[in-house]
């Protein structure tokens, strides 16, 4: 029998469909595969016995023809997401014994399709990191590696890893700067961030609200299509949520992108960016041509504030949200002299460093007497960087760039200075900051042999402009590889 | 930007961790004024930017406040609510003295 584990959502759809396997023999082999690959930690809390669960009651659907978009695959859901009766733990001591008692919209919405959950998936902190190292829970090991054990990026790594190392067949994640993407480029998968809106937040642990937004790490640009078209859609329980209809995104994928105009912004490079990362732009640059897409230099001149704007704005909102971990209503609680001195205990024993240093800031930066320096001076940059998105799309239909400035980078890297960590999001957190859909697509292998993403930007709500674009890229690239088993 | 460049002090360590409700050692102030003043640095050339006349932007998308009627849609689950409570009894939520 062929190893289900290697197939594409997709295929694993179809296989189901012609009745090849059940849903409880795809599950099985993940469960399996799950099994052997404790060393990657990539889950927090697996949910193997509800998923044979789920899996036996989804062949029971199809038997008696109830079949869901997502019927019967075996998934899995970042810890991020509110699971009902499943621990969610953002990753952090806080939370460390949550169990909701409601459902996320994602995951409800996933459910509704015929979803298996797998388990729920290592982050960063409170999605708060590039690398998945300010997990609670010790860092997710990257399958790919190079001698030594590598990063998986973050903040949704155990997503980005679970996927490439065939753990489960696609899986949620959440994008606040570029937590999808670039953990996505650096595990040779497939990370699409819709546009602010299109996935609900609620039940989603918030970082800072006016960036959050989930979204798929798939396999192929085509599964993160059939995976986005369930975890989309309108719901009242979320105030920003769009109620725009979802698209047939999985039929945009294999479409030409003859005609269509693809902007390259000179102002995305770096200093000390590999010059393989230049190259590989370059060569995506030539695929789309040659793939019949017009190639347009285009300005983004705000770009080189983005990173400081959002260091602003997202520490400030997270500092906001974050004020409900007082350990009264649900979370940890450490008793102390008085109300205060328990509160102070509470947040500092059941925040990591990474959450504190970013409370900290966002607490300084909207204080009195540094409000308009600060948070409200970003918030105007903001504006100026959403101008130069706009401006963009009079001459281009999409934008063209690398994910990240590197390849992944070894586990327990002594970082002395977090600008340089935050430098990991100088790409992706363009697309927070205007609102706008993003994609990494594997482009190719690195002289280490690790993987590199080129990036897709869209205009609002065109997903389906940057699920073709994204198919024509990966089509070109023809990335096919796959990391060594070495965790077995 | 004038103010913030004379930088976080230790004491403004301590008025932030107080208003941020976190608890921090006065060995530790010095430490975290450094990485404060770091970041700070860095988001100093915001100040290059000219942002005069320039709305602020507020939210991600462009869009109203949507309304909704006020009734309770999701009431009368006192025990789901209480669930994760580190301390409760008789359907309440028990937490330290706060007035004495």
């Amino acid at each position: 029998m062929t190893d289900l584990t290697k197939m594409t959502l997709a295929g694993a759809l179809d296989g189901l469909t012609a009745g090849d396997f059940s849903s409880v023999e795809l599950t099985d082999a993940h469960i399996e595969a799950c099994e052997a690959a404790s060393g990657l930690n990539a889950f927090i809390t697996p949910t193997f016995d509800l998923a044979r669960d789920q899996a036996k009651a989804s062949d029971e659907r199809r038997a008696s023809g109830t079949v869901g978009k997502l019927e019967g695959a075996p998934l899995g859901m970042k810890d991020l997401f509110c699971t009902e009766g499943v621990k969610s733990t953002a990753a952090s001591k806080i939370l460390g014994d949550f169990t909701p008692t409601y459902e996320s919209t994602v995951s409800a919405n996933m459910k509704a399709d015929g979803m298996v959950m797998l388990g729920k998936l290592n982050l960063d902190q409170f999605a708060m990191g590039s690398a998945n190292e300010t997990s609670f829970y010790g860092p997710v090991i990257n399958p790919w590696r190079n001698g030594e054990d590598l990063v998986s990026g973050g903040s949704s790594g155990g997503s980005a890893s679970a996927v490439a190392a065939g753990l489960c067949l696609g899986a949620t994640a959440t994008d606040t700067g570029g937590s999808i993407r670039q953990p996505a480029s650096f595990t040779g998968t497939v990370g699409i961030k819709p546009t602010y809106g299109r996935c609900s937040r609620y039940g989603i642990v918030a970082f800072a609200s006016s960036l959050d937004q989930a979204g798929p790490i798939a396999k192929t640009v085509e599964d993160a299509a059939i995976l986005l078209e369930s975890m989309a859609g309108y719901d009242p329980k979320d105030s920003t949520s769009l109620n725009e209809t979802v698209p047939d995104w999985r039929g945009a994928c294999g479409q030409s992108v003859k005609g269509l105009r693809v902007g390259v912004p000179k102002e995305y490079t770096i200093d000390g960016m590999p010059s393989e990362i230049e190259a590989l732009w370059q060569q995506g640059v030539d695929w789309m041509r040659d793939a019949g897409a017009e190639i347009v230099e285009v300005s983004l001149p705000h770009t080189k504030y983005a990173l400081p704007v959002y260091y602003v704005v997202a520490p400030a909102e997270a500092s906001s949200n974050l004020a409900r971990y007082d350990g009264m209503r649900y979370g940890l609680r450490v008793d102390g002299e008085n109300l205060a001195d328990t509160y102070e205990r509470t947040r500092t024993e059941g925040f990591g460093d990474e959450v504190r240093r970013r409370i900290m800031i966002g607490t300084y930066v909207l204080s009195a007497g540094y409000y308009d320096a600060y948070y409200l001076r970003a918030q105007k940059v903001r504006t100026k960087i959403a101008d130069d998105f706009r401006n963009a799309w009079d001459s281009c239909d999409v934008l063209l760039t690398p994910t990240a400035p590197s390849a992944a980078f070894p586990v327990g890297r002594k970082i002395n200075d977090p600008v340089q960590m935050y430098l990991n999001d100088v790409f992706t957190v363009t697309a927070n900051l205007a609102g706008l859909p993003g994609i990494s697509v594997p482009a190719a292998l690195d002289g280490n042999g690790l993987p590199l993403g080129l990036q897709v930007i869209g205009k609002a709500l065109d997903e389906s402009t940057v699920f073709k674009a994204a198919g024509a890229l990966e089509k070109a690239a023809g990335f096919t590889a796959k990391p060594e088993k070495w965790w077995i | 930007m004038a103010e913030p460049e004379h930088g976080v002090s230790r004491d403004d360590v301590k008025k932030i961790a107080r208003l941020a409700r976190l608890h921090v050692e006065d060995s530790q102030c010095g430490a975290i004024a450094d990485d404060l003043n770091g970041i700070l640095a860095w988001i100093e050339q915001l100040g290059e930017v000219d942002v005069e006349g320039v709305e602020p932007m507020t939210s991600a998308v462009d869009m109203r406040a949507p309304m909704r009627p006020d009734i309770v849609t999701a009431g009368g689950i006192r025990d789901q609510i209480l669930a994760n409570a580190p301390k409760a009894e008789d359907g309440f939520f028990v937490v330290p003295r706060s007035v004495e």
